[in-house]
C-alpha cells in the first residue's frame, strides 16, 4: 500500500484497503473557521429542529478553530459570525480557538503547520477546500462541507472512497528563480483542473527532498485546484525538525510500502522548469511568465495560505530590496507568527521602503470578500490559488496567479515579469 | 422527478460563480438562494422554477468546499444537477446534506438536452426521459453508498 492507503487502512481498522473501497475513517483532527463554523452551527440547528439532541461533541480536544475569512470583521454579519463561533467553542468546550487579535492567529491552513495542529500519519479534515495543504506533513488531509464536518464533530468519523494516487516525481533541485508555485502551476496546466479529481496527488523525488517544508506546502495546497481529494508527501528529517521546533513530539509516521502502487507516475526535471503564470480564468490556463511580459497590471497581491508563508515573504524581499513598486502592492503575511518573524528579519521594512502596503493575515481579498478586492477591469498578479471569474472581486476583474518571485518582480515593473529579467 | 432543464454549455462551473465569495458569511438559506449562479447568469433567479434541473458539462462545482453552493441551488428550487462529471466536494455536499441529486450523464446525452427541455429522472431505473424530445438517456448509477445515503435522505439519516 502507498502512504495514503496505509493511513486510511489504519483509520478504518482494516488490514488493507484498495482504491475505490468505501470506508468510514476515524478522524484525528477537525478544523472549522468563520465560514464553515457558522455553517456547521446552522446544520446543528436544523438537526435540533428534527428532534436530534446535541449536547456534546465526540471529542472537543480534537477540534480546533480559526478566524480567517472575514477578519478583521468586514461588516456586521461577519462580526456576528465571530460571536457565534466564540459561543460555539465555549458551549462545546473547544479549547484550541485561534482568536483574531489574541496571541497567535491567521489563515487556518497556515496555523495547521505553524502550530503543528496536525501530525504525520493522521486523518485530518477541515471545513475548507484547501485543507489538502497540511498533507505536506505526511497526513491524509481533505476538505469537507458543513454537513460532513458536523457529522464528524458528532460521530468522529466520515466516509471516504479510497483514492487512486498520482505520483509526481521531481528530479533535481529547482533553480533559484523557480519556486514550488511554478511547479504546481505547471502540473495543473498539464493535467487540468479535473486531472486529479477524486484522487490523491503525492509528491516525491530528489527535488521535493531538497525543498523546504514551506515550499512543499505550496504543492499540496494547490492540489485542490486539480480537483484532488488530498495531497501528500512522505515525512522526512526536515518534517521532523520542523515539527520539533513547534513542540510536537509524539506521533506515528506512516510510510508507503516498497511495493506501493500508484495509478500513474509523472516526472519533472527541475532544471527544465521556469517561472509560470496562470492566466484568467483558470489555474490550468498557464503560460511561461516571459510570454506575458506585455501584460500591464494594476495591482500585486502577496497573501493567502498559498503565497504568504515566511519563505514566500523572503522571496518577495529579495526582489523588493532597494527597489520601488510601480503598482499598488499589498503584502499580507498568512499568520501573525509569520508577520512577527518577517518583522524581526527586517522584511516588513523592505516592503514598506519599497512603497508596498503591509497588512494583517486574512483570506480577505483571495476569496473576493474584503480588504483589497478588485474593481471592474482591474488586473492583478497574485500569489493566491484561484482565478475564476469574480474570485478576487468584480466579475470582470482579472487575476494572474504566480509565484512570490514573479509577483514581486511584476510589482516593480508594473507588467508581468520573470525575476531573471529584472534590472 | 420531473422538471425543466436550465442548460449551461460549459465545463468547470465553479463554486465562485455558483455562489460568489462575498456571500459566504450568509447562513440564511433563502437569502443565499437569491444569489445562486450570480457569477454566471444574473437572470437565474428570475427563470428558475421549483423542480427545475441544471444541465452542464464536466467538473461541475469545482473550487471551494462551500456548502453554500448546493444550498443556494436547492433553495432556488433546483432538484438535480445533471452533468458530465462533478467536483468531489460539491458532489458529497449535495448528497450528504440532501440538497439535490448530482446526476452523471455521458456526452451524447449532454449534447442532446436543450435548454427548456422537460426531463423526468427515474433513479430506480437509472434513466432520464426527455419528454420534449421523446428520448431516453442512461444516467450513471449511484455508487452503492451514495445510493443508500440518497435513499435515507442525507448522511445524518443514514445508518451504516
Amino acid at each position: 500500500m502507498n502512504i495514503t492507503e496505509k493511513i486510511l487502512s489504519r483509520a478504518s481498522g482494516k488490514t488493507t484497503v484498495s482504491p475505490d473501497d468505501v470506508i468510514f475513517a476515524n478522524v484525528d483532527k477537525v478544523m472549522i473557521h468563520d465560514v464553515s463554523g457558522p455553517g456547521v452551527i446552522a446544520v446543528f440547528e436544523k438537526l435540533k429542529k428534527t428532534g436530534v439532541k446535541i449536547d456534546k461533541l465526540w471529542n472537543p480536544d480534537k477540534v480546533w478553530v480559526a478566524e480567517d475569512h472575514f477578519v478583521p470583521a468586514a461588516d456586521k454579519i461577519s462580526a456576528q459570525n465571530i460571536v457565534l463561533l466564540t459561543q460555539f467553542t465555549k458551549e462545546f468546550g473547544i479549547k484550541k480557538h485561534f482568536k483574531y487579535g489574541m496571541g497567535q492567529y491567521g489563515i487556518c491552513h497556515t496555523l495547521s503547520h505553524e502550530e503543528a495542529m496536525v501530525l504525520p500519519g493522521e486523518v485530518y479534515v477541515g471545513g475548507d477546500s484547501h485543507t489538502n495543504t497540511t498533507g505536506a506533513l505526511g497526513a491524509f488531509a481533505a476538505g469537507l462541507g458543513h454537513t460532513d464536518v458536523a457529522y464528524v464533530l458528532l460521530n468522529g468519523k466520515i466516509w471516504f472512497k479510497v483514492p487512486e494516487t498520482l505520483y509526481f516525481k521531481l528530479n533535481g533541485k529547482l533553480p533559484s528563480h523557480v519556486m514550488a508555485k511554478d511547479l504546481i502551476l505547471k502540473i495543473i496546466g498539464d493535467i487540468g483542473t479535473d486531472g486529479a479529481a477524486y484522487k490523491t496527488m503525492q509528491f516525491g523525488g530528489t527535488g521535493v527532498s531538497e525543498m523546504s517544508v514551506e515550499e512543499r506546502l505550496t504543492l499540496t495546497n494547490m492540489t485542490t485546484e486539480a480537483g484532488a481529494k488530498s495531497g501528500i508527501i512522505e515525512p522526512d528529517q526536515k518534517i521532523r525538525e520542523y515539527l520539533t521546533q513547534r513542540g510536537a513530539a509524539n506521533y506515528n509516521e506512516i510510510h508507503g510500502d516498497p511495493d506501493a502502487q500508484y495509478e500513474k507516475i509523472y516526472e519533472y526535471e527541475a532544471t527544465e522548469l521556469e517561472p509560470i503564470v496562470a492566466k484568467p480564468f483558470s489555474p490550468e490556463n498557464i503560460s511561461v511568465a516571459r510570454d506575458l511580459s506585455s501584460i500591464p497590471l494594476d495591482k500585486a497581491y502577496i497573501g493567502s495560505c498559498t503565497g504568504a508563508k515566511l519563505e514566500d515573504l523572503r522571496a518577495v524581499a529579495k526582489i523588493l530590496k532597494g527597489r520601488t513598486v510601480k503598482i499598488r502592492t499589498e503584502i499580507l503575511p498568512a499568520a501573525i507568527s509569520i508577520f512577527r518573524k518577517a518583522m524581526d528579519e527586517g522584511l516588513l521594512k523592505i516592503f514598506m521602503d519599497a512603497g508596498a502596503m503591509v497588512g494583517p493575515p486574512t483570506c480577505g481579498a483571495c476569496c473576493g470578500a474584503h480588504m483589497g478586492v478588485l474593481a471592474k477591469d482591474e488586473v492583478c498578479i497574485s500569489t493566491t490559488n484561484r482565478n475564476f471569474p469574480g474570485r478576487m472581486g468584480h466579475i470582470e476583474s482579472k487575476t494572474y496567479l504566480a509565484s512570490p518571485l514573479v509577483a514581486a518582480a511584476s510589482a516593480v515593473t508594473g507588467k508581468i515579469t520573470d525575476p531573471r529579467d529584472l534590472k | 422527478m420531473k422538471g425543466s432543464a436550465i442548460k449551461y454549455e460549459k465545463d468547470n462551473i465553479d463554486t465562485d460563480v455558483i455562489l460568489p465569495g462575498p456571500y459566504l458569511k450568509i447562513h440564511d438559506y433563502n437569502e443565499l438562494a437569491k444569489h445562486a449562479m450570480e457569477g454566471l447568469d444574473k437572470d437565474f433567479h428570475k427563470k428558475v422554477k421549483p423542480g427545475d434541473f441544471i444541465v452542464a458539462g464536466k467538473n461541475f462545482g469545482c473550487g471551494s468546499s462551500r456548502e453554500h453552493a448546493p444550498i443556494a441551488l436547492s433553495y432556488s428550487g433546483i432538484k438535480a444537477v445533471i452533468a458530465m462529471s462533478f467536483a468531489r466536494i460539491f458532489y458529497r455536499n449535495a448528497v450528504d446534506g440532501a440538497f439535490l441529486l448530482p446526476i452523471e450523464i455521458d456526452e451524447n446525452a449532454y449534447k442532446d438536452i436543450s435548454d427548456g427541455d422537460v426531463l423526468e429522472i427515474d433513479t430506480s431505473k437509472n434513466e432520464i426521459k426527455n419528454i420534449t424530445k421523446n428520448k431516453n438517456y442512461q444516467m450513471k448509477p449511484f455508487p452503492e453508498l451514495i445510493g443508500k445515503i440518497v435513499a435515507a435522505g442525507g448522511l445524518f439519516n443514514y445508518k451504516p
